[in-house]
């Protein structure tokens, strides 16, 4: 892998749903290790954006690289690709009907191709990284939202990703149940490995991003270190959002 | 009372009867372990198509579903029993109740197959792709499961339906429980063997009943 290369690097992406442009132009590279937190009002374009980069939504045009490959190109197997691209949704989106193993293994076993022995073992191991070892054999519906959300964190882990994605990791749980999440989040960043997190976990983003970016209308309005944007922002919509956000 | 002893719940005419309504058990039996696993393929095939991206193939699926919904089953067979061999096709008595069968019947099953496909968020099918299952692998490992597993109340009360429609075999001359029985009763000029087909009907069937209100008690139950 050549050393400089971003692990994502998205350029001129827009997106339109029917008559609606979603996403105006984006340009982001994100480097190796960073974690890189997106911010901005809803209907900014943020999710959109993340769900781009693993095509869950088709760009209208622009191009997107994971490690060097063009997502977009006709040639690239996107089943490929998405296995080095992990993503964490909001709401969870845990199967029901496997326990908490078997959704971290699925992939293993029929993407990978690794026999239920190696995928039970590399499931096995990230759950352990989540902290929920002993949970291997609950369902779902067994677990706490925030045990559910580290499951599914775990599931993106165990492909072994080049970056993950999340889309509002927290924004479905109950508050005492977000720190547990996080606290994943911040042990993954510590490991080394590349984020981007749509959030309004806004003290979580001041102590632990590399970068953060504003998003408004489909557009990066400004982006920098967290002292940067959350202190001294070039723009008053920005300290306007913060402040909102903040109360 | 004793006229209604005789002529409907007669031991003698039944011990005549039997083997005649033992051989049209089997023959039922037979039909509804040829008929029900063909429907049910035929229903996930059908409900899978209508899953498509093609809308030319969702559109043949809504006629197809159509048609075989609203057309009698016993036209239906009719007209593949008596009507196909003037087209050089004689499929015989077994082959054209499973046909016309498997046409009817995939229908409704599809339709409840679609139902439970239907019933999965578009968040599962977003988690299972952003691992990097293909469209197959999503529906087979993740949706699937899920989607039979909301409508097994809706399949087992349809196959009952289907269990009791194979007494349609009986207008091509197939010997079923419901034609043996009638047989029987023109030799002996008794309805005995018709309660006695009925009592097998409900004997068979009880079971299956009771399964399915105890999905609904359970569904109940949870929401």
């Amino acid at each position: 892998m050549s050393g400089d290369r971003p692990i994502l690097e998205v350029r001129g992406l827009h997106k339109s749903f029917g008559h609606l442009e979603v996403l105006k132009g984006i340009d982001l590279a994100v480097r190796k290790g960073e974690l890189v937190f997106v911010i901005g009002p809803s209907g900014s374009g943020k999710s959109t954006l993340l769900r781009c980069c693993n095509r869950l939504e088709e760009p209208s045009s622009g191009s997107i690289l994971v490690e060097g490959v063009d997502v977009m190109a006709p040639g690239t197997n996107i089943n490929a690709v998405r296995r080095r691209i992990g993503m964490v949704f909001q709401s969870f989106n845990l199967y029901p009907h496997l326990d908490a193993l078997g959704n971290v293994s699925l992939a293993l076993r029929k993407v990978v191709g690794q026999s239920r022995a190696e995928a039970e073992l590399a499931g096995q191991a990230a759950l352990e990284r989540v902290g929920l070892a002993e949970k291997a054999n609950s369902f779902p519906n067994e677990l706490s939202g925030g045990q559910q959300q580290r499951v599914a964190i775990a599931r993106a882990l165990a492909l072994q990703p080049a970056i993950l994605l999340f889309d509002e990791p927290t924004s479905a749980l109950d508050p005492e149940l977000v720190g547990s999440v996080l606290a994943v989040m911040r042990e993954l960043r510590e490991s080394g490995m590349t984020m981007v997190v749509v959030s309004h976990e806004m003290r979580f983003a001041r102590s632990a991003a590399d970068r953060v970016i504003f998003m408004d209308h489909g557009l990066i309005v400004e982006q920098g270190t967290p002292e940067k944007l959350f202190n001294a922002p070039d723009h008053q919509r920005i300290k306007d959002f913060i402040a909102s956000i903040e109360h | 009372m004793e006229q209604l002893v005789h002529n409907f719940f007669n031991f003698e005419i039944l011990s005549q009867a039997w083997p005649l309504l033992l051989a049209g058990f089997w023959m039922t039996v037979k039909l509804t372990l040829v008929v029900v696993p063909l429907g049910l393929a035929g229903g996930l095939v059908v409900a899978l198509a209508s899953t498509s991206r093609r809308r030319l193939v969702r559109w043949l699926v809504v006629i197809y579903v159509d048609f075989f919904r609203a057309f009698p089953p016993l036209v239906l067979l009719m007209f593949i029993a008596f009507g196909l061999p003037f087209l050089g096709f004689d499929p015989g008595a077994f082959i054209a109740v499973a046909l016309s069968f498997l046409l009817n019947t995939s229908s409704y099953y599809g339709e409840i197959f679609r139902a439970g496909i239907e019933s999965i968020t578009r968040g599962q099918h977003e988690a299972a792709r952003s691992t990097g299952l293909s469209v197959p692998q999503t529906m087979v490992y993740v949706v699937l499961p899920q989607a039979v597993k909301n409508v097994v109340p809706d399949l087992v009360s349809n196959t009952l339906e289907v269990i009791k429609l194979t007494s349609l075999a009986s207008v091509v001359a197939l010997p079923e429980l419901l034609y043996a029985a009638r047989q029987a009763q023109s030799l002996t000029y008794n309805a005995t063997p018709i309660i006695a087909a009925g009592i097998i009907y409900l004997v068979c069937l009880w079971p299956l009943v009771r399964l399915l209100s105890r999905f609904e008690h359970r569904q109940i139950a949870l929401h």
